[in-house]
This record gives C-alpha cells, structure tokens and sequence, in this order.
C-alpha cells in the first residue's frame, strides 16, 4: 500500500450567499465567520479547510450538523464548488476541468454513498446498482452481471427485481453501497451513510465496510456526525467545527491528545479501553523477555486480563518482532480522561 | 361615471384594424399551417367511425380493466356506451371522441416539450406563466372570434380553440412535476456524471411522470368541456346536438346529448387517473416506506 496523497484539499473556503467575494475578503483578514455574516450577511460554510488522504486509507471527517462536513465532501466530486481553495484528486485539479472531464471524472474515479439513499425509485434493485455503468455507457449484459456480482456482496440476493420502496431503510443502503462499488472506482465518497440506519444495523454496516475494505484497499472519505463510528471505521480522522479543521490525526491521537474543548466533548463518552491500542502507548525501551506477550494492534481491553499475573507484557509487531512493553501502570495512565501520555 | 380621459376608439380601431390585415394577408398561411391538425383530426375521426361499434366499446373497456383492475369501471364503459348508442349518438361520440383526442394528442406535442422547457428556465417560466393565466381565464368567446376570422368556420378552429384550453394544465403540470423531482436522487444522478440528457429522461422525466399524467387527465377534461363551444363554430358531434337541442327547445336532444359527454368525461378521467395512480404506487411516491 502507497501513501501517496491521492486526495489533496488545499484551503477550501465555501461561503454561502449573492456576494462571496467581500465575505472572502474580510475572512482573509481574520474576520471570524460570526463577524462575516453580520457585516455581509454571507454565511460562511468553510474557512480554509485543507486536508490530504493517502491511497487506501478510510479518512473520516466527523463534525456535528452545521459544521460544514457535507458540505465539504461535495467538494471532493464538485458537486459544490468552493469560494475559493484548490481541490486535487490524482494529482489533478478538479476545479479546472471542463464540463465534460468532471462528467469523466465522476463516472470513473469517485462513486457516492448518500445519506438519504438517493436510489431511483421507479427502478428496481439490479438498475439501480447498475445505473452508474449505465450513465457510464457499459453495455447492457456486462453491467447487469457486475450488478449482480455486488448484490450478492453486499447481501441482497433474492432482492434484484424489488423495488427500492420495498426495502428496509437498511437494504435501501446496501443498494446504495452496491451501486457505488460497482462503479469500481478508486475512491469511495461517503456522507453520513450509514446516518439514517438503526443502531444495530448500523454497526452491521459498519462491519461489512471494514470487511469489504480489507479486500478492495479502497481510499474511503466517510462523514459522520456520530464520533464513535470515526474511530470505530477511521484509519485517520478529521474533526470540523462551524467550518473550520480543529484537528487531524489518528483515532488514538485524537483520544489521547484532543486539541480543543469542542473535541474534548467528543472524546469523553468514548470507551477508551477499546480503543486506544498498546502499541499507541507502549514503552519502546522495555525489550526485556516477558511470558505474555501480545500484538501492537491490541486495544487496552485485551491486554488488560493479562495483568492479574504478569507485570509487564511484551509487544510484538505484525511478523511477531518484540518493538516494547506494556505495564498496567501505562494503561491506567492512558485510560485516565484527563492526562495524555504520549512518548 | 367615470370621466372619459382619452379618446379610445383609434385604439379600437387599430385593433380591429389589424385583425383585418392579419385575416386579408396572413389568412391563407393561417391555414397551410394548421392544415396537419385537420389531417390528424380527419384520419382519427375516420379511423374511428370505420370500426365497429362493439370493438371501440371493447377497447375502451379492456382500457378500463387494465387502468383499474376491478370490474366496475368496464362494466360502467360497456353499459353507459350502449346507452349512448341506443339514444341514435353514436356517431356523434366517436366525432367528439376525436375532436378531444386530436386536442389532446396536440395538445401534448406542444404542451411537454414547453412544460420540460419552463422547468428548467426561469425566464421562460415569467414569461408564460401570466401567458398561461390568460389562455385559461379569458373567455373562449373573445378569442373564438378571431380564431374563426383567420381560420373560416370548420373543425380547425374548433381544434384550435379547443387546444388554447386544454394545453395550461398539462404544461403547468410537466414543469411543476419536474420541479418536484426529489433533490436528493438529482444529486445522486449528479454524482454519477450524468449528461444533461441522461438526467431528463432517466431520472426527470419518469419521476414525473405520474403528475405529467395528471396534467394530461386534465387536458383531455377541459378538451371535453370544450365540444359544446367548439361546435358552435362548425366541429359537430355531441357539442352540435346540445346546441341543437337548445335552439330547437327540444329539452331532451340537449339532455342526451349532454349527459353523452359526461359519460366520455367519465370513461376517459377514470381510465387515465387509474393509469396516474398505478403508476404513483409503482413508483412507491404512494405510502413510501422509510
């Protein structure tokens, strides 16, 4: 897997009303946007956002409604486009293309999960997966057999002649999350898509992304309101307030070192236990041999049992290499809500 | 009384004026141009004369059975449609069944095309909006005259003024469709890269169809109101025996007569309001599960 920047937003500024351009002015000399919208009446949907995402990793953008998070996916296939900021997706300026590149661009590089669904409902459940290559212009035979093929996927067999009406809330999105896999794209949009959904099927949708993900490697941009679902699915996450970025970094990063109160907010009803994983925390210097030993990706949770009879655990990496140590001590630590230890 | 100001009757003249010019020197191009509306009326009426009177009663029945799936409404088409025919009207109903189908069928020709148009312009949409007000709020009497000095009595200015009724619903009803179209599934075509084409008829165009049908509902409704006037100035039919009867004061000509167009208004509304329907819960706009 690459890191290479595959997505690259460079101060996105979206500001929403008949005269951005004054609005803009004043932001750049460090109006705030409640300031903004009582002088101008403009009201400002992005200040200066910037953000990469690297090829393969599931980037969450989590922010509460307002914070100008759907907004800014929208920018990333420009269905919206900025006030001012540059978008790249490949390496190419998206806001440079002409009508008829977007069109290109939108029906091979990046495919939509909406939050509302979006499927066309005078269409049954096999057109609609299809309809992407369709738009696309594949030929008929082939993009019912890839529709087909991700039916099965996602677990809709048995469902292709119904409707969309027919469906639970929750089958409506695996149609949803077909027709944009079947677009076989290399990004994968998602805003707020699993929002709409029950608890429990919630966290089913979550996992079958995960799932599905492990095999495809795509470079997933999610936004959700809801912070436990970030880390739960976030290689990275980005946190937005009223339409600025408060703070990027890895679920760990954001638990143990939240930037702001906005974030500290988020982060108190986290069970940090689960999340936070020992190789986050672990003493790098501690390479003595132990009897217990477990792997970097472990969360605080599993290792915790452990303690009862050992007083330091070893750590391994992925091929089993000894890279630290973790003592109960350093877990307590790192679990208390109002101390970050980081080495 | 109120004080006379200006002179109006230059304005009169001038008016009437030009009518007069318009008829002298663009009468016959009138005409040309209207002349496949009287083709397309002609061959409808003569297509439906030539069939047998049980085969259209059987169309129109199995066209009731398919709309609605029940058997009320054919039974209601076959039962009402032999009356018809017992009271010597038949003839004139197939005549006034084509009137309002050629109205329609025109009617839709010009009426979608200008609906789908208006959707998509604001101007367009200022423009015909009080255009559209007026075809439908002036009295047919004031423009059935000059509609008649350019086109001489007949059945082309029956079919003419029969179209300037019906034609506002059915183009208020195609924008109004298209603007209702759900943002969220437009958005979602949007994302996929959807050409401006693609979008109109794969998405626009069969989201509103329902209230596009309703629109042609309304349509053939108001081309039904229409016969009586519309034979007046020479288009025949079950209009022509209602003018009959009251001109004659034989109350019953004028009551069967009439009451033969309330059964076609009925047949036709039924039929193609079912049609709407099934369509709508097809769709599952209808009771939408979320």
């Amino acid at each position: 897997m690459s890191l290479e920047k595959i997505l690259d937003l460079r101060g996105v500024t979206k500001i929403f009303g008949d005269l951005p351009q004054e609005a803009l002015s004043m932001l750049k000399a460090g109006a705030s946007k409640t300031e903004v919208q009582k002088e101008t009446g403009q009201v400002v949907g992005l200040n200066n956002v910037s953000l990469s995402v690297k090829r393969g990793e599931v980037f969450v953008v989590m922010g509460l409604s307002g914070s100008g998070k759907s907004t800014l996916i929208r920018h990333v296939n420009r269905l919206i486009d900025p006030t001012s900021g540059e978008v790249f997706v490949n390496g190419r300026d998206v806001l440079k293309m002409s009508l008829d590149e977007l069109r290109t661009y939108r029906r091979t590089e990046v495919a939509m999960v909406f939050q509302n669904f979006g499927l066309l409902p005078h269409r049954d459940v096999i057109d609609n997966v299809a309809y992407g290559l369709e738009v696309r212009g594949t030929e008929k035979r082939e993009r019912l057999e890839t529709a087909q093929r991700w039916i099965e996927t996602v677990g809709l067999a048995g469902y292709e002649k119904s409707r969309p009406h027919e469906l639970s809330g929750g089958q409506q999105q695996r149609v949803g999350l077909a027709r944009a896999l079947a677009m076989d794209t290399g990004i994968l949009l998602m805003d707020e898509a699993f929002s709409a959904l029950d608890p429990l099927i919630r966290s089913g949708m979550q996992e079958q992304l995960l799932g599905l993900q492990k095999e495809l490697h795509k470079t997933i941009f999610f936004i959700t309101h809801d912070f436990n679902e970030a880390i739960r699915i976030g290689d990275r996450i980005a946190v937005l307030n009223d339409g600025e970025l408060v703070q990027t970094g890895t679920p760990e990063e954001i638990i143990l070192d939240p930037a702001d109160e906005y974030v500290v907010d988020f982060v108190r009803d986290v069970n940090r236990a689960r999340v936070i994983r020992v190789g986050a925390i672990m003493d790098k210097n501690q390479l003595a041999p132990c009897q217990a030993e477990v792997v970097e990706n472990s969360s605080c949770e599993d290792v915790l049992p452990l303690f009862a009879h050992h007083e330091w655990v070893g750590v391994l990496d992925e091929n089993g290499t000894r890279i630290g140590g973790i003592s109960a001590k350093r877990v307590i630590a790192a679990l208390a809500r109002h101390q970050a230890l980081m080495d | 009384m109120f004080p006379e100001i200006i002179d109006t009757r230059p304005l009169r003249r001038v008016v009437d004026d030009t009518l007069e010019w318009v008829v002298r020197y663009w009468g016959d191009g009138f005409e040309a141009a209207a002349y496949p509306l009287l083709v397309l009326l002609n061959s409808i009426e003569r297509f439906l004369l030539s069939l047998p009177w049980w085969l259209i009663i059987l169309v129109l029945a199995g066209g009731a059975f398919a709309a609605t799936r029940r058997w009320v409404l054919p039974l209601v088409v076959i039962v009402s449609l032999i009356m018809l025919g017992l009271m010597e009207l038949w003839e004139d109903a197939v005549k006034t069944m084509a009137l309002m189908i050629s109205a329609t069928l025109t009617t839709m020709v010009f009426g979608l095309p200008l609906g789908v148009a208006m959707s998509r312009s604001l101007l367009l949409r200022r423009v015909l909006t009080p255009v559209l007000d007026l075809m439908q709020t002036l009295p047919s009497f004031v423009y059935l005259i000059p509609v008649v000095m350019i086109f001489g009595p007949g059945k082309v200015p029956a079919l003419v003024a029969t179209i300037v009724y019906a034609a506002p619903p059915l183009i208020r009803l195609t924008d109004l469709g298209i603007r209702l179209v759900e943002p969220d599934v437009l958005e979602a075509a949007q994302a996929f890269g959807v050409t401006p084409r693609q979008k109109l008829f794969g998405v626009q165009i069969p989201l509103a169809l329902p209230t596009i049908l309703a629109g042609v509902n309304q349509a053939t409704m108001m081309a039904l109101a229409m016969v009586v006037i519309a034979s007046m100035i020479g288009a025949g039919g079950l209009g022509y025996q209602v003018l009959q009867g009251i001109g004659r004061l034989e109350v019953s000509r004028g009551l069967f007569a009439g009451l033969g167009i309330v059964v076609l208004a009925i047949i036709f509304d039924r039929i193609t309001q079912s049609f709407g329907k099934r369509l709508q819960e097809r769709i599952g706009l209808a009771g939408e599960r979320i």
